[in-house]
């Protein structure tokens, strides 16, 4: 059980920083383990953002190995050499926690080489690249994330979020959600289930030259549409594949820098509740993340069984 | 026969004679003597009037402490308590056992009013996953649309929603009626056992898979019939019945019933077929 939200707001932007954070907070006893956000904010658009991580939250609860600060730096360093030998101009940097860090990278070349050279250095892991895309998670629930990234304040028009309890990897950042759609720039997936045929696609799209991170079933939707999207489908087309390609239960979102959808499986075997109006389309796991943006009476439902929908901002 | 309301914990089943098995050729409990009813004691009913009426706003009460308030409130025999602000809440107005006049004035989240024996509720808004779950007698009625396992396991009453309703609505239902205003999800009526269901609209696939018994009527399209679910031939019985339940539900006035679709279990299920109707009940 893990509590998934997200929201849209089109013809214009909004605090979704602080929204989803509600959001995400109301579902908190769906997932306490961990709590991500993909937020989609007013950048300028000129650079690429770039978030990465040398290294795991080894408090809170965490299953991951101790490991002493000074390595994060070490590692931080190769990071910036490997840009420079790639060519990438960094034109910002902030430190957000000992072990993450946010760029702002002018960068004009292949992002999937780009992503396998920084990912070579030992336990760096790129969380997200995208001009507009802001994906942050961690340890501990939606206000504590939030808090610790100084989330509640960024504009934007669009985001998604997880909270997860830990069933099928550990308690880590690797496989806490969103996961980013590997080497896509600001594609991000949240998803809510169990898949039953992950190794079997795992084994089929790392064949063809995909990358994974974690151990983590749900990594394999963002794997997956990553898949069809390079082959030339739609977001909405690599979705309606997803039905009947993922095994399992499932509702997931995903967002591209323009757009939010979702998809159910052909069971409904998981939740979701969705408001949608002609300027905001609001969803979750659990009514009360809709309630926590929107207090006042609402007409919601439950979209049907194998239904996708995608909106554009 | 001692009284059930000092009889200590483990003697309560015994004096009611709940411990009796009598055998007639299938095995049936006894459970209850009515020539004994003054020693009965329904533990936690209350007697309310219905002319006696307030509201609780629970905006900033947590489930736990709105049922406690609402108990509290029949306790004192308020027979009409309208709900303010429910804001999505889970398991509001559950395990209510004594008549009651229940209004919502807006939405629930999941598990809303179940286990439920005799209130009459309307919910001014939407419920989330397992309306009314184990309902055993009253009347619910949803005005907008409910989530998944809509009536799950109910045993008796009428459980309306206006709108459309998500999957596995009336899982394992073993009595009672559930009438759909819109449409339904994929696996209505999953391993259905007895009871009825109505969908105005169109439902989806696997309709009826795995049911025992019961019938399920539908005004739309269906996705697919499910395992061991067949159609039937609708009989006057049929619409006269849906005459009046949709009457009672206030919903489905221009539908021309005798175009229904009606499903039932096509399968011979050995020991359960072969039991008497008042056994059947027993044995579910």
């Amino acid at each position: 059980m893990c509590g998934i939200a997200g929201l849209i707001h089109r013809g214009k932007s909004s605090n979704v920083g602080e929204e989803l954070q509600n959001m995400l907070q109301a579902l908190k006893h769906r997932g306490p383990d961990s709590t991500g956000y993909a937020l989609y904010a007013n950048n300028d658009g000129k650079n690429f953002i770039l978030r990465f991580k040398v290294g795991e939250n080894v408090g809170e609860g965490s299953t991951s190995v101790n490991e002493d600060e000074s390595v994060y730096d070490e590692r931080k360093k190769l990071v910036d050499k490997k840009l420079s030998e790639l060519g990438a101009t960094i034109m910002k940097e902030e430190k957000l926690t000992p072990y993450s860090y946010r760029y702002e990278i002018q960068y004009g070349k292949d992002l999937m080489w780009f992503s396998e050279a920084i990912e070579s250095i030992e336990s760096v892991e790129i969380l997200s690249i995208g001009k507009s895309l802001e994906l942050i998670k961690d340890l501990g629930d939606a206000t504590a994330v939030s808090e610790r990234y100084g989330l509640n304040k960024v504009q934007g028009t669009h985001g998604i979020g997880h909270a997860r309890m830990a069933t099928e990897s550990g308690v880590d950042i690797k496989s806490a959600h969103p996961f980013w759609g590997y080497p896509f720039a600001d594609v991000s997936v949240v998803h809510n289930g169990q898949l039953t045929n992950y190794w079997n696609n795992r084994r089929v799209l790392e064949n063809k030259g995909m990358r994974f991170m974690s151990e983590c079933d749900s990594e394999l939707i963002a794997v997956f549409l990553a898949e069809k999207m390079r082959n030339g489908a739609t977001l909405e087309e690599g979705m309606r594949e997803s039905l009947t390609g993922l095994d399992g239960v499932f509702t997931y979102f995903v967002a591209t820098k323009d757009s939010l959808g979702m998809a159910k499986d052909t069971m409904a075997a998981k939740p979701l509740v969705l408001y949608e109006s002609d300027d905001l389309v609001a969803m979750g796991s659990e009514e009360i993340a809709i309630r926590s943006i929107l207090p006042q009476e609402i007409d919601t439902y439950d979209p049907f069984d194998g239904e996708v929908k995608v909106w554009q901002i | 026969m001692a009284n059930l309301k000092t009889a200590e914990k483990k003697t309560k089943a015994q004096s009611m004679g709940m411990h009796t098995e009598v055998l007639t050729g299938k095995t049936q409990q006894k459970f209850f003597n009515p020539d004994e009813a003054e020693n009965f004691f329904y533990w936690g009913t209350h007697n309310v009037d219905f002319n006696k009426r307030t509201e609780l706003d629970v905006k900033d009460l947590d489930c736990k402490q709105a049922n406690e308030k609402i108990d509290i409130l029949m306790s004192e025999g308020y027979g009409t308590i309208v709900i303010k602000n429910p804001q999505g809440k889970h398991s509001l107005g559950v395990g209510i056992l004594n008549k009651l006049n229940l209004i919502f004035e807006g939405s629930l989240g999941y598990f809303g009013v179940g286990s439920i024996d005799g209130p009459i509720v309307t919910v001014k808004g939407r419920v989330g996953w397992s309306c009314a779950e184990n309902m055993m007698a009253g009347k619910v009625v949803i005005e907008k649309n409910a989530g998944s396992c809509f009536g799950a396991a109910i045993r008796g009453g009428d459980l309306i929603c206006k709108g459309s309703v998500g999957a596995r609505t009336g899982i394992d239902q073993k009595g009672g009626s559930i009438i759909i205003g819109g449409d339904a999800g994929a696996f209505t009526g999953f391993m259905m056992q007895r009871g009825r269901i109505v969908i105005l609209g169109d439902v989806g696939i696997n309709l009826g898979d795995s049911m025992y018994d019961g019938t399920i009527y539908v005004g739309g399209k269906i996705g697919s019939f499910g395992s061991d679910a067949v159609e039937a031939p609708m009989t006057k019985n049929d619409i006269d019945w849906l005459t009046r339940k949709l009457k009672v539900a206030e919903i489905g006035n221009n539908v021309d019933l005798s175009k229904m679709t009606k499903v039932v279990a096509g399968k011979k299920l050995w020991n359960y077929d072969a039991l008497e109707p008042t056994e059947k009940k027993g044995a579910i």
